[in-house]
């Protein structure tokens, strides 16, 4: 039995878990306000908000339901557009997008106004920046989004008014949300937690790979929903070892402050990742058994010199270093009763140097052409250690061991780079397919090289040196 | 005023085709498609699939009691194929299943049989091989042979645009139902309900009036249902009239992606001549247009390619010519600019290479060369209140194009990480269907007793905002609140023999009939109004709801008026037809007076390249746009901003990929990507540019659906000349969507060997 608020009503249903929450929605619920765009996470026409329970307070984050189970929605406020309308009248950020002229054709505009909703919910509002990554998974083919831009910057301004505690009364009192949101959490803690079972079935976290591949089958097959247990979700630090759990969402990287510490980028970098509904459901996990010679979450982490940590049926655990994973295209040391429990790398001292980079056709919510990410540090102009990957280049996730090898001791000069990339066009296969030639993967994976050190040592490296 | 939708729109009220309620017993379609682009089927084995619990039935071409054919230029398209398989995604079967997961599990039963044939995929190919869709068409002015003779410089090249995908967010889709009597009600997401009507008429064999078509809105059209939304409605009509129950087909994105046609690829090549003060004195150019598999609206595409060859330029002697290319891709089809836009790539390229030739900057000669009253188009038509001077010099002076272009020499003089690019784009855009017989519009309007308003017109809503400006033709004439008045859906019964709304007319073409049918009304009512309170006609109108004396409110209010009217027996209903004056055109001598008017403006772009990855910002297009004058800013700058995004997208990153076998690779929004709002130009500037507006549009104010994707171009160039900044040696290249991985080969055009 999955249970959990959709809107105001209580809902108790025996369908799969492995539906879609968008099908359920739509069609046991005959709510048509959320709509189908893709089916695959790429065009926030189907966004609604979930909000957990987290005390007495709950946090509500977007999502695209398309790509998620039901399963997942147990113990939830799962809020559709239906569930943000007032009584006869539009709310604060419905009349915002109405006044900029936000609206053309309407197919778009409940994900956006469900996006917008969703910033007001937010707990940290950093930046007018946020305004626009909130609505950075919903696609518009009308309007060229000037109009929701400004909308959203509208809203963005006066949700900066907003207090720092009742803020569900807030947004209450100032139109935003219809009442009875103050009530959601009595209502939430009614319900029971499913106890983690043994069930024997497609694990599934987030879903947003799986169900893009495969949503027809997971709606009719048996799911693990392991994202229910939250056991392993969560970032932790232990002596110099930070460790990740598998659950942990690209979101929860990115909100984390110690992360924002050791990687002052990891924002701007995570950015790049998706969009924000999909960092909202995506597990760190989950992008690095998908095995895409492109993940994102993989090459970054492989630049950490990650571990991971497995565990098998009879809790028996093993910690192998994330480069020894990938076998092979899409083959992994991972038996079949065997899932991710844990991510771990060193925590980085002071002087070391990170840096992520990423291209792909639209800058974001994009699959690269090739990303790359490098971790060093030097001393005296002179590298210590260095970790570098480079993804969409061989049919893994590649960490560039002979290239690395080579710089290790070295003394960075533009002579030394130009050898490296050498050696690096040596140990990489790209292969020609829809996300660009092999010549362009090539001199890609050669320029995000130099990337690298043109953004780490901007005073010692220029661009016309190291390219001609 | 704001769109009349934006309440339901916001709230998620409104209805698209997914969101109807189905009756009971509503059954589920889904086609079974070609997954092979050119063969013989040999054999075709529903047995199966048809056998599986819940599969109601699987339609075949041999389940047609009509003519298998939906051709709507040229009878050339079986609704389900025969003996042939000419494109991937090519619709074979249909199968109506008790749900839609029964279908698919359905379709994976289904065994073809097929002997593959050779595949064509480029236009280039199907051109050497001679294979074409309808025969080429040339427009002729002066001599250009002879003109070249006198040239100062002469530039020849080539050129490639790339097709672009839809993508309207709604795909499409129909809901058919049975009446009595063997009646059909088709609701379609369609922007042309008569063509759906007529194809499913044909297809049942009954007539038309056996046959109702409903529509409601879309979620998107851009030209992609304008014919393309005809084949999934009939489907379902034809399985509704079989099997006597509701049948409802919304296709997922992936096979709308894979089966419908999209804008038309072009190979183009340009011959173009100068003299030393930079005029042109000729142009030839040929377009090979990579039609389909089948004609689609390819033909009638063609041909406005030829009619904006020469943009807003006025070239003496030109020479097109347009061959419609027959390969083995889904049939190409109408999408927003309608052949324009490529048409236009082409003569702004040959602009460039010159340009490149000379070393000076294209502006120059665009400079030289904008049209004037009083030039002659190559289709003979005479330019008339040509703005196109009036808003490059606009452009120029309120945008401060000159200090600009020096700060983007300056900016590059001094950075080698990025480099920044800027261009100018003209553009001139004829109004009308070049087809001069679709020019024609009817709008029904019932006054109803209580003094509300209801009517109808063949304009079908699409997000162009065509409803709201309907509206606000009703609330104008009459002196009404928006709440009196209320547009039903599109229906063939209420207006029958409708144009799709399409080619930027729809609100010119509804919107008079509109405007003369409330006229009419008006003055029967002014009589009646005139008898009681005894004021002559001349001295009346109509304003908040009041009858007004020179403009002063009367006592008697607009529910009096209706309701004596109404007692007087004053019909309170009227119908009316509206014909575009003027037009006509010779094809037999391709000469003419096709359009009512035209469309102008320029645009000025500039981009920022970053030269380490080769990708690239927009920082700002600038335009100033001719509105005329526009009757509704809100709906017309929302089109020329989101034309622009479609534009830049079209130039920028969409790419669409076959391979050689036919089969699309840009499968998915994964891997084809429109503009996102990270993608939009930092700045996008719109000034309206002050005019008299024009008497052939619907309150002077001009057409605006189409004109403004254009503007798109100028960022393509804009980056050109970026790269070109970094890159010394390169030698500008015409190969559109101008993508990072095209810009990162060409910034390192010469310095990165494998």
């Amino acid at each position: 039995m999955i249970e959990f608020v959709l809107n105001n009503k209580l809902i108790k249903t025996d369908a799969n878990a492995g539906m879609t929450l968008i099908d359920f929605i739509r069609s046991e619920q005959q709510l048509k306000g959320t709509k189908i765009g893709c089916r695959e996470g790429d065009c926030g026409a189907c966004t609604v908000l979930v909000g957990s329970l987290n005390n007495k307070d709950i946090l509500y984050k977007s999502i695209t339901s398309c790509i998620s189970p039901l399963g997942n929605a147990h113990g939830k406020h799962i809020v559709t557009v239906e569930g943000i309308n007032l009584e006869d009248r539009l709310n604060t950020v419905q009349i915002a997008l109405k006044n900029n002229n936000a609206t053309q054709c309407g197919f778009c505009t409940p994900g956006f106004v469900m996006s917008l909703i969703g910033l007001g919910l937010q707990n940290i509002l950093v930046s007018k920046e946020d305004a626009i990554k909130a609505i950075s998974g919903n696609i518009c083919r009308c309007t060229g989004y000037k109009s929701i831009e400004k909308s959203a910057y509208q809203i963005y301004d006066k949700l900066t008014k907003m207090p720092f505690s009742n803020r569900l009364n807030w947004l209450v009192d100032n139109s935003y949300l219809p009442n009875y949101f103050l009530a959601i959490a009595d209502k939430l803690k009614k319900i029971k937690n499913h106890t983690p079972a043994d069930i024997e079935g497609v694990l599934v976290a987030g879903g947003t790979d799986l169900y893009v591949q495969n949503a027809d089958a997971l709606a009719e097959a048996d799911v693990n929903l392991v994202y229910q247990s939250q056991q392993l979700a969560g970032i932790t630090f232990y002596k110099d070892r930070c460790i990740v759990g598998a659950e942990t969402t690209v979101s929860d990287l990115f909100y984390n402050d110690a992360m924002l510490t050791y990687f002052p980028d990891i924002r701007n970098f995570l950015k790049l990742v998706s969009s924000e509904p999909i960092r909202n459901m995506a597990t760190i996990a989950g992008n690095f058994v998908n095995a895409s010679p492109i993940g994102d979450l993989t090459i970054f982490f492989l630049a950490l010199n990650a571990s991971i940590t497995l565990q098998n049926k009879s809790h028996s655990l093993r910690t192998i270093l994330l480069k020894d994973f990938y076998k092979g295209y899409k083959k992994l040391d991972l038996k079949p009763d065997e899932h991710i429990v844990n991510i771990a790398f060193n925590v980085p001292k002071v002087k070391y140097k990170f840096n992520f980079e990423k291209v792909s056709k639209r800058t974001h919510l994009d699959i690269a052409s090739v990303n790359s990410a490098i971790q060093m540090s030097v001393s005296n102009n002179k590298v210590d250690f260095v970790y570098f990957s480079l993804g969409g280049v061989a049919p893994v996730p590649f960490y560039l061991t002979e290239t690395c090898q080579f710089l290790t001791g070295k003394t960075l000069s533009v002579e030394i780079l130009k050898e490296a990339t050498q050696i690096l066009q040596q140990e990489i296969k790209p292969i020609s397919d829809v996300r660009g030639d092999e010549t362009y993967k090539r001199l890609l994976a050669r320029q995000l090289f130099y990337a690298h050190f043109l953004k780490l040592f901007p005073k010692t490296f220029q661009i016309l040196e190291l390219v001609n | 005023m704001k769109n009349r939708d934006s309440y339901s729109h916001l709230r998620g009220e409104s209805l698209y085709i997914d969101d109807l309620n189905t009756q009971q017993g509503t059954l589920y379609g889904l086609v079974c498609d070609a997954q092979i682009a050119h063969a013989k089927i040999l054999d075709l084995d529903i047995v199966k699939a048809e056998a599986l619990a819940g599969v109601v039935k699987i339609f075949t071409h041999s389940d047609v009691p009509g003519k298998n054919q939906i051709g709507g230029i040229i009878p050339d398209e079986p609704l389900l194929a025969e003996t042939d398989i000419h494109f991937w995604g090519q619709p074979i079967a249909f199968i109506v299943a008790k749900s839609e997961a029964i279908a698919k599990k359905a379709r994976a039963l289904i065994n073809i049989k097929t002997e593959a044939l050779p595949v064509i995929t480029t236009a280039i190919e199907a051109f050497e091989k001679g294979e074409f869709v309808c025969a080429p068409r040339t427009f002729k002015l002066g001599d250009t042979s002879k003109a070249f003779k006198n040239c100062d410089y002469i530039i020849k090249g080539n050129t490639f645009s790339n097709g672009q995908e839809h993508l309207y967010l709604e795909t499409q889709g129909a809901y058919a139902e049975y009446h009595e009597n063997g009646k059909i009600k088709v609701t379609s997401s369609t922007q042309g309900p008569t063509q759906v009507q007529k194809a499913v008429a044909k297809v049942l064999g009954v007539g038309m009036h056996q046959v109702e078509v409903d529509v409601i809105r879309l979620g998107g059209g851009f030209g992609g249902k304008e014919d393309q939304a005809t084949a999934w409605a009939v489907m379902a009509a034809l399985a509704a009239k079989t099997l006597h129950k509701p049948v409802k087909y919304v296709l997922n994105r992936h096979d709308d992606l894979r089966m419908t046609g999209k804008r038309h690829p072009y190979d183009s090549s340009f011959k173009i001549g100068l003299n030393k003060d930079l005029k042109i004195q000729a142009f030839e150019a040929t377009f090979l247009q990579n039609s389909g598999a089948a004609a689609d609206l390819s033909p009638a595409i063609a041909e406005r390619t030829l009619f904006h060859a020469t943009n807003a330029y006025n070239i003496k002697n030109v020479n097109t010519t347009v061959h419609s290319c027959k390969t083995n891709l889904p049939p190409n089809t109408a999408f927003r600019g309608f052949g324009g836009p490529q048409g236009m790539f082409v003569i702004e390229s040959a602009i460039a290479k010159v340009a490149e030739k000379l070393n000076i900057p294209a502006f120059k000669i665009q400079e030289a060369n904008l049209l004037q009253d009083n030039d002659v188009f190559s289709y003979g038509q005479i330019a008339m209140q040509v703005e196109a001077k009036n808003t490059w010099q606009s452009a120029i002076n309120s945008f401060n194009f000159e200090s600009n272009f020096k700060a983007v020499k300056k900016f590059n003089s001094k950075n080698n990480g990025v480099k920044k690019g800027i261009s100018i784009m003209p553009i001139c855009f004829g109004i009308s269907f070049t087809n001069t017989p679709m020019n024609h519009a009817r709008a029904l309007v019932h006054i109803y007793q209580d003094g509300s308003v209801g009517f109808s017109t063949g304009a079908v809503e699409m997000g162009q905002g065509v409803n709201t400006k309907l509206q606000q033709i009703v609330m104008y004439t009459f002196g009404l609140a928006k709440e009196k008045i209320h547009i039903e859906s599109t229906n063939t019964t209420r207006v029958a023999n409708t144009s799709p709304s399409a080619a930027s007319a729809t609100a010119d073409l509804n919107g008079k009939a509109l405007l003369k049918a409330c006229k009419a009304l008006k003055e029967r009512l002014f009589n009646v109004a005139s008898k009681n309170l005894n004021i002559p006609d001349s001295e009346l109108s109509f304003k908040d709801g009041k009858v007004c004396q020179n403009s002063k409110p009367t006592h008697l209010s607009w529910e009096v008026l209706i309701e004596t009217a109404f007692l007087e027996r004053v019909s309170l209903s009227e119908k009316a037809h509206h014909t575009t004056p003027k037009i006509y055109f010779d094809k037999s001598k391709e000469k003419g007076h096709p359009f009512a008017y035209h469309v102008y403006g320029t645009a000025i772009s500039t981009v920022a390249v970053d030269c380490i990855r080769g990708t690239y910002e927009i920082e700002s297009v600038k335009i100033v746009h001719d509105f005329g004058k526009s009757m509704n800013l809100n709906i017309d700058m929302g089109q020329v901003e989101g034309a622009l995004a479609q534009g830049i997208g079209w130039m920028t990153m969409e790419e669409i990929a076959y391979d050689k076998n036919g089969r699309l690779l840009s499968n998915a929004l994964s891997t084809y990507k429109i503009p996102d709002i990270y993608a939009m130009p930092k700045i996008i500037e719109v000034k309206v540019l002050e005019s008299d507006g024009h008497k052939m549009a619907l309150l002077k104010s001009k057409a605006v659906g189409e004109p403004p994707l254009m503007y798109g171009i100028g960022t393509y160039f804009a980056i050109q000349n970026a790269i070109k900044a970094f890159n010394n040696n390169y030698e500008l290249k015409f190969d559109a969507p101008l993508t990072p991985e095209k810009v990162l080969k060409s910034l390192y055009s010469n310095a990165f060997k494998l």
